[in-house]
């Protein structure tokens, strides 16, 4: 063999390696698919920007879609379809309709798609092969354990701002609010909005500033001495805030509510939420990620439920309760900061 | 103001007006005249081309040849706006009114009469009672016997409705009334109120152009008779001097205009 | 009131009935409910849909409809806010920008009927999620917080006797009375009727019939406007997720006061008694401490009754 003959030969085999390398890499690239349940929602939003985050680091790719509107299940039974067609192997979904989506997930397990269900479960909770979620009952239990720390005892008139009938999370929030105060509370698989002799007002806030204004504007009319409120969120608290600045009652009323969104921290800095339980979107759909890529590497399907975490945030600690400052808060928040 | 019969002033007339829509001819080459202080009546088949001419005369349609004169003026209308605007009032088959509202109001839809002074002429306030005053007096007029303008229209009978009609156009009209089967849908009772107050609005200098279907209604009521037939006019006829059966029969083509004595022409 | 002296049977004094016997009957279930206070609170809690249903009011009379009320609503609400605490611009003008957007939408609805002629029932559901998707995409789905004084005004209250009156519950009273009189005893209001009654009458009889109805679009997007000014001084936020349940409150203020689909009947201050009766049902009830799905199903057999209402007593005006 001449010298040049052998060059051109390792040459060949060179470019023949790489190619077949890069194929490779290229058919290895894990595809992950995220369906939220709209995206204009900001949870949604930051979640998004969490899994793509993560896809980045990780090699993989992401593709996304949501329905649109809350409840829109038609939407996101197409977005699985379409996903599946996209080569993905693994899907982070929020369910908009937790019962109605089963069957189109059962029937892309057959083909192999592992299902991560992010914030909310499915219903039943196996449908999907794990759960990354908020413990939404424990979330409600540390805000009711800083509210009865707060009120040191005085007797408590409760207003609570809930989300609509039916909603699992809705319940799950109130009710560990209440079993965390104290109350007898039903327990976290319960649907229904317990009752007791404290609340004095129940009203619904559909989660929206507005209506939680009005909803708290008519119960400080029904009962004006109202001194806690419970809010299942922040826009709602924020409007109950508004009903009782105008009502001259800001200062002595407290009122607590879930989510951690940066605009709802600098809330509680401003002290117009005395605490609230912060979730972690982001980390929700950053694990998700992580089980996506792992199973396209090792083929280890992620199993079972995962609490994502829940801390308290509140500038007015109490002893007897964790929490952490709005510094940490601000840092951890979830929006645009 | 009723001129002598043996010098007619000829308030309208056109002259070999043509409307071709696509293939078919509709209006062939028509003449038409209507004399100061007389009602006309158009009467044709369907298809002779009757209600062609009446949109070209009210100015609903513009014709492709011929001329019109008003007055002895040549006259173009672009619109039915343009005719209106040129005293000529036309009332349609579904008489145009809004059902809902009040006798007065309709009277003077699009023309209500504003409150004078600068608040008035700026946020173009209703002076309401003169309307209503103006309405009681233009009814009385011509003998409209309804009670009470404030009513609304669609509480009025279907005799009822059609007087107000006419009464809107016999009080903006400065020259000529085109009434569209004014007693069509009408009972023998109703048909006879309207018939009446026709007569009155003539009796009042408004020369009336009329088509009809109904023709004991026609005899009872029109000076003369204008024939269409096959996009042309046949003739004029006086339906003092012409039998029912004449008429029709020209009209159905089944006799000839020249077959006819010549005192029935007009 | 009007030149009708034979009024409308049933349809007009229905829903004030409606809400004399509502109020009674909360009276009756809670010592709260009867008082002035509360009565200014129920005032300024329909505030903003009974504004908005003002525009609806006119559209509905030309016999359309508009489903985009809420949406732009909403819009109008986030240039301002965002106008005025993003871009620093004076709150003032900040005001008439979110205006010009609204009565610019009810232009463009209004050229879509009368240009194009489509069915308003059309063309607004499209600007509907146009409006809708602007707002998301304009306010990055971020309420707008820190709002100069000025834009809250209408949202501040003074005390007359003990209760505290609203300054928009006064706008949106004064509001009602001038449109009421202009529908009333104006020429471009005799012809909103008129166009809603019977279009190709007035059509015939000379009125540019367009015209009328592009009026009226635009004038609806200008109370849309001004909604949406009262909504931010309410809430003290700008808020993208505003106006989607004030959408088909709206529409149902309007039926609910009697004013007839069909176009050409109606009063506008029975827009203000509807808007008025959800209100109280909804304090009422929760006074009571029902749960709100039943305001819910009530505001819909209302809904039903007020139609109903409506259709009878047209067949037996005749």
């Amino acid at each position: 063999m001449t010298t040049t003959h052998s060059r051109a030969a390792q040459f060949t085999i060179g470019a023949l390696f790489t190619a077949l390398a890069a194929a490779a890499a290229a058919a290895d690239q894990p595809v992950i698919g995220l369906i939220t349940k709209t995206d204009t929602n900001p949870f949604f939003v930051k979640m998004k920007e969490g899994a793509q985050a993560a896809a980045t680091a990780k090699g993989a790719k992401l593709l996304s879609a949501a329905g649109k509107a809350d409840g829109d299940n038609a939407g996101q039974v197409t977005a699985i379809e379409n996903m599946i067609a996209g080569g993905a192997k693994t899907i982070l979904i929020t369910p908009s309709d937790s019962k109605a989506i089963v069957p189109a997930i059962k029937k892309a397990q057959a083909q192999g798609v592992m299902f991560i269900a992010l914030d909310s479960p499915a219903d039943p909770m196996e449908a999907t092969d794990a759960l990354f979620a908020t413990n939404n009952y424990t979330a409600g239990e540390l805000i009711g354990k800083y509210a009865k720390a707060a009120m040191a005892g005085k007797p408590a008139k409760i207003a609570t701002l809930d989300l609509f009938p039916g909603h699992p999370v809705g319940a799950q929030r109130h009710n560990g609010f209440m079993s965390g105060f104290g109350m007898q509370a039903p327990d976290a698989k319960v649907n229904e909005l317990g009752k007791s002799a404290e609340i004095v007002c129940s009203a619904d806030s559909f989660g929206d500033q507005a209506k939680g204004q009005t909803a708290m504007e008519n119960c400080l009319q029904k009962n004006p001495d109202i001194n806690l409120v419970y809010t299942i969120n922040e826009p709602a608290a924020a409007g109950a805030y508004q009903a009782l600045k105008a009502a001259g009652k800001d200062k002595g009323v407290i009122i607590v509510s879930v989510d951690g969104g940066c605009a709802g921290v600098k809330n509680v800095k401003a002290g117009v939420i005395a605490a609230t339980s912060q979730q972690y979107p982001l980390k929700m759909a950053a694990m998700g990620v992580e089980a996506g890529v792992d199973y396209a590497k090792t083929g280890k399907k992620a199993k079972g439920y995962t609490d994502t975490g829940v801390t308290l945030i509140t500038d007015k600690p109490m002893s007897g309760v964790e929490s952490k400052d709005t510094k940490v808060g601000t840092d951890l928040c979830w929006g645009n900061k | 103001m009723n001129t002598p019969t043996d010098t007619p002033v000829l308030v309208m007339e056109a002259r070999g007006l043509v409307k071709r829509y696509g293939q078919v001819v509709a209006l062939d080459g028509v003449d038409f005249e209507l004399r100061a202080g007389e009602i006309m009546a158009v009467i044709g088949d369907n298809g002779a081309g009757k209600s062609s001419l009446i949109k070209a005369l009210s100015g609903a349609t513009i014709p492709d040849e011929g001329e019109i004169r008003l007055d002895g003026k040549p006259i173009r209308f672009k619109s039915p706006m343009d005719a209106r605007r040129e005293g000529i009032e036309t009332v349609y088959q579904d008489l145009a009114v809004a059902p809902a509202m009040t006798i007065a109001e309709n009277l003077f839809l699009g023309r209500e009469i504003i409150k004078p002074g600068l608040l008035g002429r700026l946020l173009r306030i209703i002076d309401k009672t003169k309307m209503l005053e103006e309405s009681i007096a233009r009814m009385n007029d011509l003998k409209v016997g309804i009670r009470s303008m404030t009513q609304a229209v669609e509480t009025l009978s279907g005799g009822q409705r059609q007087c107000v009609a006419v009464a809107r156009s016999a009080a903006f009209a400065r020259h000529v009334v085109i009434l569209d089967e004014p007693t069509a849908a009408l009972g023998v009772k109703e048909g006879n109120m309207v018939l009446e107050l026709i007569r009155r609005v003539r009796d009042k200098g408004l020369p009336v152009i009329l088509i009809s279907h109904n023709m004991p209604h026609v005899f009872e009521i029109a000076d003369r008779i204008h024939i269409a037939r096959l996009g042309k006019r046949a003739c004029i006829v006086d339906p003092k001097k012409i039998s029912m059966s004449d008429t029709v029969a020209v009209m159905t083509g089944a006799m000839r205009p020249d077959e006819l004595p010549a005192e029935a022409l007009a | 009131m009007s030149t009708t002296s034979r009024l409308p049977p049933i349809a007009s004094l229905g829903p004030l009935i409606a809400l004399v016997l509502a109020a009674a009957f909360f009276a009756t279930q809670s010592d709260r409910f009867l008082s002035i206070q509360n009565f200014s609170l129920i005032l300024q809690q329909v505030m903003v849909v009974g504004t908005i249903a003002i525009g609806q009011t006119l559209i509905i009379l030309t016999a359309g409809i508009d489903l985009s009320c809420g949406m732009v609503m909403a819009l109008g609400g986030i240039v301002m806010t965002k106008l005025a605490v993003g871009a620093g611009m004076n709150p003032y003008a900040a005001i008439a920008c979110g205006l010009l957007v609204c009565m610019g939408f009810g232009l463009v609805n209004g050229l879509l009927v009368t240009r194009i002629r489509l069915p308003s029932f059309i063309v607004t559901l499209g600007t509907m999620n146009i409006a809708f998707a602007i707002t998301q995409l304009y306010s990055g789905a971020q309420t707008v917080t820190d709002l100069p004084p000025e834009m809250v005004f209408f949202g501040s209250t003074f005390a007359i006797g003990g209760a505290a009156v609203n300054y928009g519950t006064l706008l949106m009273i004064a509001l009602y009375a001038f449109v009421w009189w202009g529908l009333r005893d104006t020429q471009p209001g005799r012809h909103v009727y008129a166009v809603g009654n019977n279009p190709e009458a007035t059509r015939l009889t000379g009125i540019a019939t367009d015209k009328v109805l592009l009026m009226v679009y635009v004038t609806a997007g200008l109370f849309y406007g001004i909604a949406s000014l009262l909504s931010v001084a309410r809430t003290g936020v700008g808020d993208p997720n505003a106006g989607q349940t004030e959408n088909l409150d709206a529409i149902t203020a309007v039926v609910l006061g009697g004013t007839s689909l069909f176009g050409g009947r109606g009063i506008v201050l029975g827009s203000l008694l509807g808007a008025l009766i959800v209100g109280v049902f909804r304090n009422g009830l929760t006074l009571m401490g029902v749960p709100s799905v039943y305001q819910v199903l009530i505001t819909g057999v209302l809904v039903i009754l007020a139609v109903a209402t409506d259709q009878l007593s047209r067949k037996g005006g005749r």
